[in-house]
């Protein structure tokens, strides 16, 4: 055939890809939209989409024996104030790694508000220190720990 | 309301309800820039590193190593640990890549791209040991504040890239030079972009040691992204913070460098001895200079278990920051008596050395092959945790593995 209606062809076929390309970005938009001004769908009423939505807010906090999936934090009182105040920026094995007692954590609250950008906890501060002390507190190590989870195995020369 | 600013809007709250969280500063966020939980989130598979590495945070990425994983003499990248303090850049393009060369202390301020510094200079090729200045942190007690890094936080690759010092002489080096100080692109975990998340350096006399390059490729290939492409400064021996990655600027200063994390406590520690736990101002710590020996043993895998008459082979690599290791030891029990292992020269200057032994059990039961290193001064690997430090730095204690005779 001529490269004429072949070129006309692939004009067609590009003009298609754009349609759909613009159709599916509107749509995007939309939801986009409705996320930020109406995360609910309330103008809908009960319709379709909601469970969508919900369902990703039930996994966004979910907690299975008494784990915070997310973040892996324990479950215990103050765990979503320190999911809110302590996991964004760095990630929450930094802070359940580091088993200080009260005194020190506050000290390191004030470091990363001096140097690190992190805002006045208020009162909030008390319920993260208490959080930490308690389900993270300092483990006692001596000069030398024993060597611990020894996975053993027949060693093959 | 802008147009602009509200697609920004618009689009932060579509990320914030993707990941979840709100991104604080996230109106911050550079334009075109993608959150890295937006990214791929395996970071065995983002780094190419092997599924046995540990995970220690992943936001800054820090990985390390498990000892039987630095089995190779030349550590591969897949076994190479991960210590970031701010996010890992994206979209470098190699080709726009320069690096000045400026400060107090320079003749000539100097900006060089990637290829007119390979052109320019002779290349040389090292294998450098670098070792997290935290590496074995977990260990202290009272705790340390960090990472808690085990035994792996430690690597020896090889670097080829051009010397400091050529580069340096060719901007030209005043006299009252004393310290040079790294700058890079990696932006701050803040999404501040005035703030630096590191920026260390070393004094002169280091940087003009032979085997201080600026690197751009590692094992032979062009440095992993997680490791510092396009241009990396290695500088063997010291605490790997001071081998800054993706550098484009270094400072020649009159001055003690005084960039983020040279100052306060960090990588420092007391200049005389104190207690476990003890308060220690700022103006009490000292910077981190050479590593101090040490040694890892890289094959068994720990929890070995063996029949008895049989013997087994261990082996491993010792290193001591400015010096050679001269001698190396192992012990079956807890230290009342050593053996010596046979332990290899360096390949270079600041690389590490492979050690290797053969050892015969008396009964059967529950081992541990203790390995202790002594270094060209007579200084060996203490077997207890080491003098405390408010930040937990420097432990080299003896390493150890469980093996078991039936």
């Amino acid at each position: 055939m001529s490269t004429n209606s072949e070129f006309q062809k692939k004009i067609k076929k590009a003009e298609r890809t754009a349609y759909i390309a613009t159709a599916f970005s509107f749509l995007a938009s939309i939801l986009l939209l409705f996320t930020v001004y109406d995360p609910t769908f309330s103008v809908f009423g009960k319709k379709e989409v909601t469970p969508i939505y919900t369902e990703v807010v039930e996994d966004e906090d979910k907690i299975e024996n008494g784990i915070h999936l997310r973040t892996g934090l324990i479950d215990a009182e103050g765990l979503m104030t320190v999911v809110n105040n302590c996991t964004n920026c760095h990630s929450a094995k930094l802070v359940t790694q580091n088993r200080m007692n009260a005194e020190r954590w506050n000290a390191t609250i004030k470091w990363m508000q001096e140097t690190q950008n992190l805002w006045d906890l208020g009162a909030n501060q008390e319920i993260i220190v208490n959080y930490l002390t308690t389900n993270y507190p300092p483990l006692k190590k001596g000069r030398r720990m024993n060597l611990t989870n020894i996975d053993w195995y027949d060693l093959k020369e | 309301m802008k147009r602009r600013t509200f697609v920004k809007n618009a689009v932060l709250g579509s990320f914030a309800a993707i990941i979840g969280t709100e991104l604080v500063f996230g109106s911050k966020m550079p334009y075109g820039y993608t959150p890295l939980a937006l990214q791929e989130t395996d970071p065995f598979k983002l780094f190419n590193k092997n599924k046995e590495m540990v995970v220690l945070n992943d936001k800054p990425w820090n990985i390390e190593a498990q000892a039987h994983l630095l089995d190779d003499k030349i550590t591969p990248n897949s076994s190479m640990f991960i210590r970031n303090n701010g996010l890992v850049p994206e979209n470098i393009n190699p080709k726009k890549w320069t690096l000045t060369i400026d400060g107090e202390s320079v003749k000539n301020k100097k900006t060089y791209t990637l290829a007119e510094l390979k052109s320019k200079f002779q290349q040389h090729t090292y294998q450098l040991t670098i070792e997290c200045g935290g590496n074995g942190r977990n260990e202290f007690d009272p705790p340390a504040k960090g990472n808690q890094w085990t035994v792996g936080a430690v690597h020896c690759a090889s670097w080829t890239g051009v010397r400091l010092r050529d580069v340096l002489e060719d901007a030209g080096i005043k006299k009252d030079a004393v310290y040079i100080g790294f700058h890079a692109i990696d932006q701050h975990l803040s999404g501040d972009p005035k703030k630096e998340p590191i920026s260390r350096g070393c004094p002169m006399f280091k940087a003009l040691q032979d085997e201080t390059i600026l690197a751009f490729k590692m094992n032979g290939e062009e440095i992993p992204l997680a490791h510092g492409y396009p241009l990396r400064l290695v500088v063997g021996g010291w605490p790997a913070s001071v081998s800054g990655k993706w550098i484009n600027r270094i400072s020649v200063r009159n001055i003690v460098h005084d960039g983020e994390k040279m100052t306060g406590s960090s990588y420092k520690v007391p200049c005389k001895p104190v207690a476990p736990g003890e308060k220690v101002k700022d103006e009490d710590m000292c910077i981190i200079e050479s590593m101090p020996v040490k040694s890892i043993v890289t094959y068994p895998k720990t929890g070995a278990t063996l029949k008895k008459d049989s013997s087994l082979k261990i082996r491993g690599h010792a290193w001591a920051g400015e010096l050679e290791v001269t001698k190396m030891e192992y012990s079956i029990d807890f230290g009342a008596t050593w053996k010596s292992c046979t332990i290899e020269k360096p390949v270079n200057r600041l690389s590490w050395q492979h050690f290797s032994a053969s050892i015969n059990f008396p009964k059967a039961g529950y081992y541990e092959v203790w390995a202790k290193a002594t270094d060209a001064k007579g200084v060996s690997q203490p077997m207890l945790t080491p003098g405390w430090n408010p930040k937990g730095y420097l432990n080299n204690a003896c390493h150890r593995i469980a093996v078991k005779i039936v």
